[in-house]
Formats: structure tokens, sequence, C-alpha cells
């Protein structure tokens, strides 16, 4: 499906919400296994989002921009450089397409790039490299979503904080993995996105 | 063409505590920090690091970090800036101090990143 810079801004409000929902959550998920400030920081960042979206931004790409430094910026964690890396290559895309699977894949590919995990490292790209085919393929579910976070739990984290501690980080919910379930729940919710 | 030193970490004391390690040994090299965010917590801010890019009187920057964020923050930075920036995954003081002692010697780029390489730890 096409989006549009109104259901662009449904989606992130949507979004920032569930962040600012779960803040502790978040950073409770980050306190076993990372540096315990995902929650907070994902907040600070949606929050500086929300009030740029409350302008109505131009076009597509000037607002996918606007969310990408809005992150950048403002979170200060490994998340501000993913997510807005993430944001920034929608904003490249956006200028050739606005189909959502397509600039999902872009955005992916920006993570990818960004931090240089792979599928399997326990990190964000577990879920994104999970969830961005579903959404391609006009499938994509709560229960998916659900699923793609518990899958981070038993594996060995070899990127991020979490990749310190090695084995001991088995067991754990990979935090950004759950603040992404999050964006795509909310993408799920907005209608006419998908 | 001259060659500074970028320093960036999480922590502003460690960023700011670094050049006087480096001083002792490189008092003529140009030395510029990007400690804590924006708001002065622990973490990167690539605004931070664009500034220390930007006030930095060398021509080539050599840049060092601590942890994992710092690097991507320090990538966006150099990606943003017009200055020419080279990125090491060495052990942060170790490969900092070893660069501002050759720098502060003389020593050609292409050395200077031979020695750095055995220091390599990230990726």
């Amino acid at each position: 499906m096409a989006l549009t810079t109104d259901t662009l801004t449904i989606w992130m409000n949507n979004f920032a919400n569930k962040v600012e929902e779960n803040k502790q959550h978040l950073s409770d998920l980050d306190t076993p296994i990372g540096d315990g400030d995902h929650g907070f920081n994902m907040d600070r960042g949606m929050k500086a989002v929300e009030q740029k979206l409350a302008t109505k931004p131009a076009d597509l790409t000037t607002g996918f921009k606007t969310i990408a430094m809005a992150l950048i910026s403002t979170v200060g964690g490994a998340s501000g450089p993913l997510y807005g890396t993430a944001f920034l290559e929608m904003a490249k895309k956006s200028t050739s397409t606005e189909d959502i699977g397509e600039l999902l894949d872009a955005a992916l590919a920006g993570i990818q790039m960004r931090g240089g995990a792979k599928p399997g490292d326990k990190t964000m790209v577990d879920v994104w490299s999970t969830l961005v085919p579903d959404v391609k393929a006009g499938n994509l579910t709560e229960d998916k979503i659900k699923e793609s976070v518990e899958a981070t739990k038993d594996m060995v984290a070899k990127k991020g904080r979490a990749s310190y501690l090695g084995e001991r980080s088995k067991g754990h919910i990979d935090p950004g993995s759950e603040s992404s379930s999050y964006l795509f729940k909310a993408m799920l919710e907005t209608e006419g996105l998908l | 063409m001259s060659l500074g030193i970028t320093l960036v970490s999480h922590v502003s004391d460690i960023a700011e505590g670094l050049p006087k390690l480096l001083n002792q040994v490189a008092k003529d090299v140009p030395i510029t920090t990007a400690g804590g965010t924006n708001d002065g917590d622990i973490g990167t801010s690539m605004e931070k690091i664009m500034s220390a890019f930007d006030n930095n009187s060398a021509d080539e920057i050599l840049a060092f970090y601590d942890l994992g964020s710092a690097k991507m923050n320090l990538e966006m930075a150099m990606e943003m800036s017009d200055k020419k920036v080279h990125l090491y995954n060495t052990a942060f003081i170790e490969g900092a101090y070893t660069a501002a002692s050759l720098i502060q010697a003389g020593v050609s780029l292409d050395d200077i990143e031979k020695q750095l390489k055995p220091l390599t730890i990230k990726d």
C-alpha cells in the first residue's frame, strides 16, 4: 500500500504512544543485558518526532527526513543512529516510491549497513528481517510480530551492549526487537497503511 | 597536509580526560573531543562529533571511539562532513596514544596506519 504524509503521521504518533506506555518495560528489558536506558531514550526521541510532525510535512520525503533527524539528535544510545538511519533511508527511497514494502526494505538495508548486524545476532534486525517480508506479502499479523520478538530470547547477542555478556545474554528478549515490534504493531493498526 | 585526532566517548570525562595523556607525547597535535549526549548524559551525539571535526585545525582527522554506538554516530558524522576523516577500530586509548605520538614525530599516515593495525580490537 502507498504511504501518505497523513498515514505516516498517524503511524508515528501511534508508535510514540506505544513507546511511552512501555518505556519502563523497554528499559527493564535493557537492564540485565544492556545499559538500562532503551525505553527512556526511545521515549525522548519519539516525543521529539511527535512534536516535529505536529506541523504537517510538505511531502513524504520531508516527513521521513524530519523523523530521522529528530531521532538522531535526541536518542543518544545506539537506537538513535539505527532508527535514524532507517528513516533516512526511507526518505531517500521515497523520492521514487511510496510503497510501504519497498520503503521498509530500504530501511532494513540501512539498519544492517549502520550496525553491521545479521539475522540471528539478537538485535532489531531479527524482527525487521522477519516482518518486512510479511508486510510485502500482505500477511503481517499481531502473532507474527510477537513470535519474531520471542525468537530473540534464546539467541546469543553478537552485536551491541549485550554482546559483551556473550552466552549470558541468552534467556532475555532483545529490547531493540521489542521496540521495533511497537513500530510494526502501530503499522498494523494504522488504517489504510497496509 | 596536517593530521589531527578526534576522540569520541560515551562519557564526557573520558573524552576530555584522554587528551591529557596524549598531550604528554603530542603537544602540537590538534586534538578535539566529543563526549556524551547533547544533554550531557551518557551516550554520543552526531552533532558534537561534527563540531569536533569542524573545530579541529588539521586537514585530515584520525578518529577513535570507545563503544559501538559511538562508531555509528561517527560514521554518520563522516558522511555529512566535508572533512577527510579516517576511522580506526583500535583499542581506544592505545590507538589514540599511538597515533598521537606518531603524528607528533611527523610520521606519514600510511606508516601510522601500519602501526595501528595490530591494535584493532573491534569490527
